[in-house]
């Protein structure tokens, strides 16, 4: 028998350390070459670690939410033989994301029942199985049912300490002593401790520093997409096989390449602690994208060279792949400009908040029918908001105002969005 | 016309609607009740009480009977009795008339105005009676409809010359020499058996694969026995096809196809009972319906404000004392109080020879809730009271979750058995388990004693099996 060290592998490029968002074995498991031993998070995508041979778990490196620095010792396995290295860092087969959108209930630890029991905890458990009788009835002796009733008290609110979780008229006046009385919405008092790991950890840390450290302008404008919308329910009709529906993003995309040649200033990274800003000639648009982990945003590369068909083509491939928790670790960096859509649930408006260090982001609200004076009457026409923010530090306000009202220009005459002047 | 207003009005004055009215008075509500015929509804009138005395006669005659013929286990002996069916009627007449007498005391004594005749809705607040002194206009805060139900028709066998319903069956003034009985539920067959008893040749007709089609065969195969030995012939998955020309028998097609026809006296025609909905400006009202019922909700309260609805009307199991328990919960709401409807189980007795009790959940209905399910029974063969009665047919069974033991349902077949259903609904009602039932003591010698029994079988440890 000899013990063997599986140390944590270098998952992303020059990154020092990892958060360990998953345990696949437990001490005393028996573990076969290849099997995945745990995860770890880095930036924005998980990695599993495999068993580098057949053993015994002997030792775990923590807990889930830990960090762990890359080199560490990660998990120590009895093994087989004595020809075996003592410790080797396992290697990882790509950088890919490979499971992080699998299990989301293990990013977060079982709820916890605080140590002190509240006043109202029961006085004993009933025995087994569900509380109550057929037809989710509570189990009460018809004069307790008529007492609960007159009290105005809801027995499925109340435990019951008799046989088989049986309500009995002593559980009543208990509940009723404790002020349980004509209300049928009692007060709650467990907490529930939720830990926040893996990429609600990350989602939270972008969120603080991108919030403390700039000052938003948010600016909301209403736009007239009528047209827009007639024009991307013909194409969707007479599109080929093969090419993607469009949604209204790649037009937006569009609109925002444009926006961007007329003002290339917001298309950049605001490094503050250099004082620099990093003007960039490439377009890369994050998509900010919801998936059962968390918010993630995967990023289309160097929109001012694509069309719209590949504009749509883009963005869908990299939302499927952000959903199955397969986007790769480049495909979810580098963006310089970001758009954020909560589509049906867009709201009529947000308060985006800036991918730093980008300056600028786009959130696109819902699209609804509204009256809309034309000068004569009211007439029906689709309308969306965007709601922008920009960081007031390196946009003025005026600056914020002229890019949204350009795009707002491109997508109600969306001809303009593919005519050269 | 004249014109009278009250609290609370109730239409029908069968065991849900006096119940509901007299509860009423208690409780000092204006109340009104209205009823055409006399009060007692179907229950008292045409149904549970006259056929019970019909039943109780049978049997008292055809114990008789048997040791006539020399037949008594108990070694008595007699002369051929004779049965003078008139005076069974009278005998019959006079309990209905005197429970008649009954409930209108009762409704007087609580304080309830009766207005005798047909009421008809103008509107939800209002209704017209004619009555003998002319046409009266009651308005009401409350309404409650408690119109029940009648017996249906087969459309190609409507009620009239030997064709007859329940009602026209116990008011028959001679014994049908042959009875056919189309429809094996348990009113055809409480019915069927009590004339077989008293001589008549009975033929049920019943068009399922068997009688009693809504219990499990455990609980029918002890009825059918007993009336085949009675001498009652049952055709099972046989259709009633029409009255043959002359109206002597009726033509009906076999289980195996035959089309053959059964001579009868009198054709019983028992293929169930429909709610009352028509014919009082119901439909005026435009309430939503649950099917051919009137849709209520756990206070009995219909889709109009201010109009309740009870009894047979409202669903499923058409049972007075589902009604009656409903009226009193009615009435108590409109004086004011907190009720709902939350009742474990609604008990059901089919009064025929054996007698079965229903209280709770089949052991089907029991497994299809999810529940997993331990069902056990004690047979009355077993149960020295049965034997003392001679009758050691039918069982005790008792349907329980698996898991912590709670009585979800109770059935048995047996003679005389309708008095324990009280037990039984007490012990569901209670919320008992196996452990309670075990730990009681049942009387020694009583055929109550089987459920004691069933209940520690189910615990592993009967005593007498």
């Amino acid at each position: 028998m000899a013990e063997r060290v599986v140390r944590l592998p270098d998952v992303g490029e020059g990154i020092a350390e990892a958060e360990l968002v998953e345990w696949h074995v437990k001490v005393g498991d028996v573990v076969r070459e290849d099997a995945v031993l745990g995860a770890v998070m880095t930036d924005k995508a998980t990695v599993e670690i495999p068993s580098p041979a057949d053993g015994r778990v002997t030792w775990l490196a923590g807990n889930v939410g830990d960090v762990l620095a890359i080199g560490s010792d990660f998990v120590r396995l009895e093994v087989d033989g004595k020809s075996a290295p003592a410790t080797e860092a396992v290697k990882v087969a790509s950088p890919a994301a490979s499971a992080s959108a699998k299990k989301p209930e293990h990013a977060a630890s079982a709820p916890r029942v605080p140590a002190s029991e509240p006043p109202d905890a029961p006085r004993a458990q009933p025995s087994a199985g569900p509380l109550h009788h057929a037809g989710d009835r509570p189990l009460a002796a018809p004069a307790v049912r008529l007492r609960a009733r007159e009290a105005g008290v809801d027995l499925r609110r109340v435990r019951g300490t008799g046989p088989a979780g049986r309500i009995t008229h002593d559980d009543l006046d208990a509940h009723l002593a404790r002020g349980g009385t004509a209300t049928p919405y009692p007060t709650q008092t467990a907490v529930t401790d939720i830990k926040i790991v893996g990429l609600r950890r990350k989602i939270a840390e972008k969120m603080s520093i991108a919030s403390s450290r700039i000052p938003h302008i948010t600016y909301v404008e209403e736009v007239d997409v009528t047209a827009l919308e007639d024009l991307r329910a013909k194409l969707n009709s007479q599109k080929q096989p093969g090419k993607p529906r469009l949604t209204l993003l790649p037009f937006l995309m569009r609109a925002m390449v444009r926006a961007i040649a007329e003002q290339p200033h917001l298309n950049a990274h605001f490094d503050d602690e250099a004082g620099i800003v990093h003007q960039h000639a490439g377009i890369h648009i994050g998509i900010a994208t919801q998936t059962p982990t968390g918010l993630v945003v995967p990023v289309v590369r160097h929109a001012e060279a694509r069309e719209l068909w590949s504009c749509a083509a883009e963005v869908t491939r990299l939302a499927e792949a952000a959903r199955n928790g397969n986007a790769t670790r480049d495909e979810l960096t580098g963006s310089t400009i970001t758009i954020t859509s909560l589509g049906a649930l867009g709201g009529l408006a947000t308060t985006p908040i800036i991918n730093h260090p980008e300056v600028a982001i786009v959130g696109v609200n819902r699209i609804a029918i509204r009256p809309h004076w034309d000068g004569a009457a009211f007439v029906p026409r689709q309308m969306m908001n965007l709601s922008s923010s920009f960081d007031h530090r390196v946009i003025d306000g005026f600056d914020a105002a002229r890019f949204v009202q350009r795009i707002k220009q491109l997508l109600e005459t969306p001809a303009m969005i593919f005519i050269d002047a | 016309m004249t014109e009278i207003t009250c609290k609370l009005l109730v239409i029908g004055a069968g065991p849900g609607g006096y119940t509901c009215a007299i509860r009423a008075g208690q409780l000092g509500t204006d109340t009104i009740i209205v009823e055409a015929e006399k009060p007692g509804g179907t229950c008292l009138n045409v149904g549970c009480i006259p056929s019970k005395a019909l039943i109780h006669a049978a049997g008292e005659y055809e114990t008789i009977a048997r040791a006539a013929e020399g037949e008594s286990a108990l070694g008595i002996s007699t002369a051929k009795p004779s049965l003078d069916f008139a005076r069974t009627i009278a005998w019959k007449d006079n309990i209905v008339r005197r429970l008649n007498g009954g409930v209108a005391g009762l409704l007087k004594r609580a304080g309830v105005r009766s207005v005798a005749g047909y009421a008809r809705f103008r509107d939800g607040k209002t209704v017209e009676v004619e009555t003998q002194s002319g046409r009266q206009m009651i308005h009401a805060e409350t309404v409650v409809i408690a119109t029940g139900s009648e017996p249906v028709a087969l459309p190609f066998l409507p009620f009239g010359g030997r064709v007859i319903s329940s009602t026209e069956a116990l008011a028959l003034t001679e014994i049908p020499r042959k009875l056919v009985v189309v429809g094996g539920g348990y009113i055809g067959l409480e019915l069927g058996t009590a004339f077989a008893k008293m001589g008549a040749a009975v033929t049920v007709v019943e068009a399922a694969p068997r009688i009693l089609p809504q219990y499990d065969c455990d609980l029918s195969d002890p009825v059918a026995r007993r009336l085949t030995a009675l001498g009652v012939t049952v055709l099972t998955g046989a259709k009633a096809k029409a009255l043959v020309a002359d109206g002597t028998a009726l033509a009906i097609e076999t289980a195996s196809g035959e089309q053959t026809s059964l001579e009868a006296d009198k054709i019983l025609v028992t293929v169930g009972r429909r709610p009352a909905t028509s014919g009082f400006g119901l439909e005026t009202l435009d309430l939503d319906m649950d099917g051919p019922f009137i849709r209520i909700d756990d206070r009995c309260r219909t889709s109009m404000h201010g109009i309740s609805a009870i009894g047979d009307v409202t669903g499923e199991p058409m049972l007075a004392h589902r009604a009656i328990a409903q009226g009193e919960m009615v009435a108590e709401i409109v004086a004011g109080r907190r009720r709902a409807w939350d009742r474990i189980s609604i008990p059901a007795i089919c009064f025929t020879d054996p007698e079965i009790v229903t209280v709770g959940l089949s052991p089907s209905e029991a497994s299809s809730k999810g529940f997993d399910v331990k069902t056990e029974r004690f047979p009355f063969k077993a149960n020295g009271r049965a034997l003392t009665l001679d009758r050691e047919d039918g069982f005790i069974r008792t349907v329980v979750r698996a898991d912590n033991h709670l009585l979800l349902g109770v059935q048995g077949v047996g003679t005389g058995i309708a008095e324990l259903s009280a037990a039984f609904s007490l012990a569901l009602e209670m919320g008992a388990r196996l452990e309670d039932v075990a730990m009681t003591i049942h009387a020694h010698p009583t055929q109550s004693e089987a459920f004691h029994e069933a209940a520690l079988k189910s615990l592993g440890h009967a005593i007498h099996i």
